[in-house]
């Protein structure tokens, strides 16, 4: 089938337009690509919070817990000031010839791991920290190294709390706004997501679109807050 | 200090919850983000001269509509364009009679370095620059007539691969004042003062090169009996007020 097959065919299946198929698609991408990313780079930094003993933990912390309470216009503007060319980003990325990456998908990324880390760091941690120093203890008088304690011990342990990390961020992106609407340039196809497309809507007084999109928002939102509580239900039920 | 200020905050939601306690020498006014600067120093001349206070809310005019819509208790609004006034007229919103042109808007292609612009649109057609920021067209005056301008220039295969939209002008001129695009078209009122582009620089689109952004203002129906909501919408069409206006970078209309 064309393209224009395909899309005669979501026209005819639904109200919602073409261009909001594609920033629904859009969004799935960004809220994937910002999940994977911070699964990465959470983990080491959850293990590092749970176990040190370092005076600058609790600096630290703060800081990753920083984005959960900041306005996500005050991290969009600060943000479009780094990416820019005064920016210390925007600098280090025009000398590297990668050019500016405010309005492009790569600078939604950066914007959205900034955003969602406390969402990914968090159930993490407090499922490291809720193992405890016993079973380590117990992997080192067996003569585990440390990374094997980590990978056979800790990080089984910690699965709930990595999933539902996974969750978290990914529905976090997906719900996204003040960010991507400071630094996003609303171009179809590359940075328009489904939150700015539903303040375009509002904006344009095309109120129909605008329900059809958000009701979607708050039907997907319930179900991942569904999908959460049963996560912990079984969590209770396989742990004592 | 602390005293004055909770008594502000007091007096505030004692005003919110209960409009109709204070509007006797107030008036409520919604007012386009484009027009903030000369809509300040506008309401300060009006409470000199008049006595009667205006209290600005500053946003976008579509979501002023959807909050007039809901109940807001503004009793004028000074639109961006005149296509809000003119529904909330026909959906008997407003007092008949009273809506008019406060302003028209100009645009200006904008950058802040103080080179790139300096030959008028020439730079439009070179690769001087990778990034320009309009306002989004389908919401925003001022972005439908940046389209028109580069569509008159002929220039629209070239520019819309490096196009970047802001949700309003106000963005649009954002992404230019901090460099991620390096120029765009923005309203003149934006980075006009005293009479010159107060920096970077700059070309004036030739008027006839986009149809007119006339901004519109109407009585609505919560302040039609109101004394200082009248003579707020007299006030705004006083000659003083017309020159106040064009000295921020709008046009009056004839």
């Amino acid at each position: 089938m064309t393209e224009r097959a395909v899309n005669g065919l979501i026209k005819m299946a639904s109200p919602i337009s073409t261009e909001a198929w594609q920033a629904i698609g859009l969004t799935l991408e960004l809220a994937t690509v910002t999940t994977i990313i911070l699964l990465v780079l959470a983990t080491p930094l959850a293990w590092w919070l749970s176990q040190t003993q370092s005076r600058w933990r609790s600096t630290i912390g703060a800081l990753v817990t920083l984005p959960l309470v900041l306005p996500p216009t005050v991290l969009g503007f600060y943000i479009l000031v780094l990416l820019g060319p005064q920016g210390w980003v925007g600098a280090l990325t025009e000398w590297l010839g990668v050019g500016l990456l405010s309005f492009t998908f790569t600078g939604l990324v950066i914007g959205s791991v900034v955003f969602s880390l406390p969402f990914a760091v968090q159930p993490i941690q407090h499922a490291f920290e809720a193992i405890g120093k016993r079973p380590l203890e117990v992997a080192a008088t067996l003569r585990a190294r440390p990374i094997d304690a980590f990978l056979t011990v800790a990080l089984p342990q910690a699965r709930q709390g990595i999933l539902t990390a996974a969750v978290l961020t990914f529905a976090h992106t997906v719900g996204e706004f003040g960010v991507v609407l400071m630094i996003g340039g609303n171009i179809p196809g590359q940075t328009q997501v489904v939150s700015t497309q539903i303040f375009g809507y509002v904006e344009a007084m095309e109120y129909t679109a605008a329900h059809w999109l958000a009701a979607g928002m708050v039907v997907f939102s319930f179900a991942v807050l569904l999908i959460l509580s049963r996560l912990r239900q079984r969590a209770d039920r396989v742990l004592p | 200090m602390w005293r004055s200020c909770s008594f502000k905050l007091s007096a505030g939601f004692i005003w919110m919850v209960m409009p109709s306690l204070a509007s006797a020498d107030q008036v409520l006014v919604a007012v386009a983000s484009n027009f903030t600067a000369p809509m300040q120093m506008i309401a300060a001349e009006f409470e000199r001269d008049t006595g009667y206070q205006a209290k600005l809310s500053f946003g976008a005019t579509g979501q002023f509509y959807a909050q007039i819509n809901n109940g807001a208790p503004f009793e004028v609004l000074l639109a961006a364009d005149t296509k809000t006034p003119a529904k909330l007229e026909d959906e008997g919103k407003t007092v008949s009679g009273t809506r008019f042109t406060y302003a028209i808007g100009k645009l200006v292609l904008w950058s802040r370095n103080a080179s790139l612009v300096s030959d008028g649109p020439q730079v439009l057609s070179t690769d001087r620059f990778d990034r320009i920021a309009i306002a989004n067209p389908k919401l925003a005056p001022y972005g439908l007539a940046a389209i028109q301008t580069i569509e008159r220039l002929g220039l629209m295969q070239v520019l819309r691969p490096k196009m970047v939209q802001g949700a309003n002008i106000g963005q649009a001129f954002q992404f230019v004042s901090s460099g991620n695009a390096q120029l765009g078209f923005v309203a003149l009122s934006q980075v006009f003062t005293q009479g010159k582009i107060k920096e970077g620089s700059g070309w004036v689109v030739p008027s006839d090169y986009y149809a007119p952004i006339k901004q519109d203002a109407v009585l609505l129906k919560a302040g039609q009996h109101n004394e200082a909501a009248i003579a707020l919408v007299n006030y705004l069409q006083t000659n003083k007020t017309k020159q106040l206006i064009e000295s921020f970078g709008y046009q009056i209309a004839p």
